[in-house]
């Protein structure tokens, strides 16, 4: 079954946690119910993202090992959302 | 978090990790170019106007009060090494507006939008109490020499079409201390200000900046200055893991030990319970807490009936700093907490010689590289009274003077204990201050937080 849940980290290193990581650690209540089972929410140690300017910026969050730069709540459901059903929100792109 | 706060934050980043890097010199003049680059987004009205901005705000972090500016040429590297040469404790008030950053914003009026219809029944007509509205060309137009700025006519119209302009800072403050000056741009007046950071967190602007000290503690500590950490009870729940794992990440980042402010409040607990008992069997009427520093101040300036019913005892801060010179007699004390008061309340004291702000603290942690978790649990000689510890939530201070009166006063049967408590100073809790003064409120012991909720909700917490 584990193997099966989407896996989202979300890098509670002290730079992501500091531009808005801290605010991303509910990031569980914000999803709607039916996804809850779908995913495996984890806060990590850095990601080592932060270490260098070409990433993007903090904060970094991990959905099924793609790195997503500026994250928040709403760019994570997006990206949970193509993962899940299989398109992207608003139809085929 | 909003655009201002992550800017601040970034900065403060940028200036640790470049400073431990040994290259701030040589890249503080560049760091506004480097954060708005040509061709990228800006947030005023230009890429200049940005640049400028942070270089205010880059002044600020150095310490700088921006209203002494009197050479607009002089490069960020001359102010920095300034800051260097400097001594840790930094002298004048915590708070500066830069004034190319204030938007000037329009005086606070109620305006008729465009969405007035210039319906039939016009309830904001016959709302206005001053006869102040008049409809022309079907639209409500409000005549400012009778309006009082009442607001009933916005109140009254269905379509939502009149509205109010507010100067965010100035009402945030809850004293009337920030005004316009004559150029039109916001400056603080100190004779009125209590540092309670209200207008710091309500501008959008962000043109109001803290002077901070973080350079100045970092250079002490690279000058091989030995410093104590003494952390304020509100740190709890700031940061990911434990308070231990949280000590020992701020002793890994410089600081030579680490103390909890709690420990303080166990003092203090236990002198306020005392003297609460003494003043109220002398027959003093009623007593308040001494622990926030802008109700401090706020009392000094604007409720002077009030002062002898401060209490006397020291402030979780200062017992706890006490403490910290125990034990270390060579080192300079810097208190971490959430709060822009402190910064006044330690420049007054002579225990305390620095306040470095939670953000400030992960800043120097980012910037540093160093991680919360996997950090080992830092030895703490033992924990803080859970009552100690709670003196950073509204009511938390009453409660444990309560328990301890309980406890260990006796003669406390003899009187009634009636607690009350402000919990945020706005316009409203002021009036209700005043009336303490002046005999009329109940309740003998007054608990008084400028933040609403407590120190947890500082101006500079990092978790709101
Ligand atoms: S702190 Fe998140 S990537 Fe380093």
């Amino acid at each position: 079954m584990c193997a099966d849940k989407i896996k989202i980290d979300i890098c509670c290193g002290t730079t992501c946690y500091l531009l808005g990581a801290a605010d991303l650690v509910q990031l569980e209540a914000k999803l709607p119910d039916e996804w809850k089972d779908k995913v495996e929410i984890a806060a990590v140690p850095c990601l080592e993202a932060c270490t260098t300017d070409k990433l993007g910026q903090a904060p970094f969050v991990r959905v099924n090992g793609e790195l997503i730069p500026r994250a928040s709540a709403e760019a994570i459901c997006e990206c949970l959302f193509e993962l899940i059903s299989g398109q992207t929100r608003g139809g085929a792109r | 978090m909003n655009g201002a706060e992550r800017m601040r934050r970034e900065l403060m980043i940028r200036v640790v990790r470049d400073f431990t890097g040994g290259r701030l010199e040589e890249t503080i003049d560049r760091i506004p170019i480097l954060l708005r680059p040509k061709n990228a987004p800006f947030s005023r009205c230009c890429l200049y106007h940005d640049r400028a901005v942070l270089k205010y705000r880059l002044m600020a972090l150095l310490g700088c009060r921006l209203e002494d500016e009197d050479d607009e040429s002089k490069p960020l590297s001359a102010y920095l090494n300034e800051a260097l040469a400097a001594d840790l404790s930094i002298e004048g008030e915590p708070l500066t507006v830069a004034s190319a950053g204030c938007s000037g914003c329009p005086e606070s009026r109620v305006v008729v939008t465009s969405n007035c219809r210039g319906c039939f029944a016009r309830p904001c007509l016959f709302s206005c109490p001053k006869g102040a509205i008049t409809v022309e060309n079907q639209q409500s137009r409000i005549d400012y020499d009778k309006c009082v700025k009442c607001g009933r006519c916005e109140k009254a119209c269905p379509f939502n079409a009149i509205t109010r302009t507010v100067v965010p800072c100035e009402s945030a403050c809850p004293v009337g201390a920030i005004r316009k000056n004559e150029h039109g741009v916001a400056e603080i007046d100190f004779s009125r200000c209590v540092f309670c950071g209200q207008c710091f967190g309500a501008c959008p602007f962000a043109a109001i900046m803290e002077r901070s000290q973080l350079v100045h503690i970092l250079q002490a500590m690279k000058r091989g200055q030995k410093l104590v950490a003494i952390v304020a009870p509100s740190a709890l729940m700031q940061f990911p893991g434990s308070v231990e794992q949280l000590f020992s990440a701020i002793h890994q980042a410089g600081f030579c030990d680490v103390m909890e402010v709690a420990l303080g409040a166990e003092e203090t607990t236990a002198h306020e319970a005392r003297e609460f008992v003494e003043k109220m069997l002398a027959g003093q009427p009623l007593m308040t807490t001494s622990c926030c520093p802008a109700y401090v101040e706020l009392v000094r300036k604007h409720v002077p009936a009030l002062l002898d019913k401060i209490s006397t005892t020291p402030s979780p801060m200062k017992f706890a700093a006490r403490q910290a010179r125990a034990r270390h007699p060579d080192a300079k004390v810097v208190f971490i907490g959430p709060c822009i008061a402190k910064r006044h309340e330690a420049r007054e004291a002579a225990e305390v010689d620095a306040v470095m702000t939670f953000e400030e603290l992960g800043a120097l942690l980012a910037g540093r590289n160093i991680d919360l978790q996997g950090q080992p649990p830092w030895p703490l000689e033992r924990p803080a009274a859970e009552s100690a510890r709670n003196y950073a939530r509204s009511c938390g201070v009453s409660a444990a003077v309560l328990d301890e009166l309980r406890r260990s006063i006796p003669e406390l049967a003899d009187f009634k204990l009636d607690v009350q408590t402000i919990n945020g100073i706005d316009k409203k809790t002021l009036r209700t201050l005043k009336l303490h003064a002046a005999g009329k409120a109940p309740g003998n012991f007054l608990e008084v937080m400028s933040c609403p909720g407590g120190c947890v909700r500082g101006p500079c917490s990092l978790v709101k």
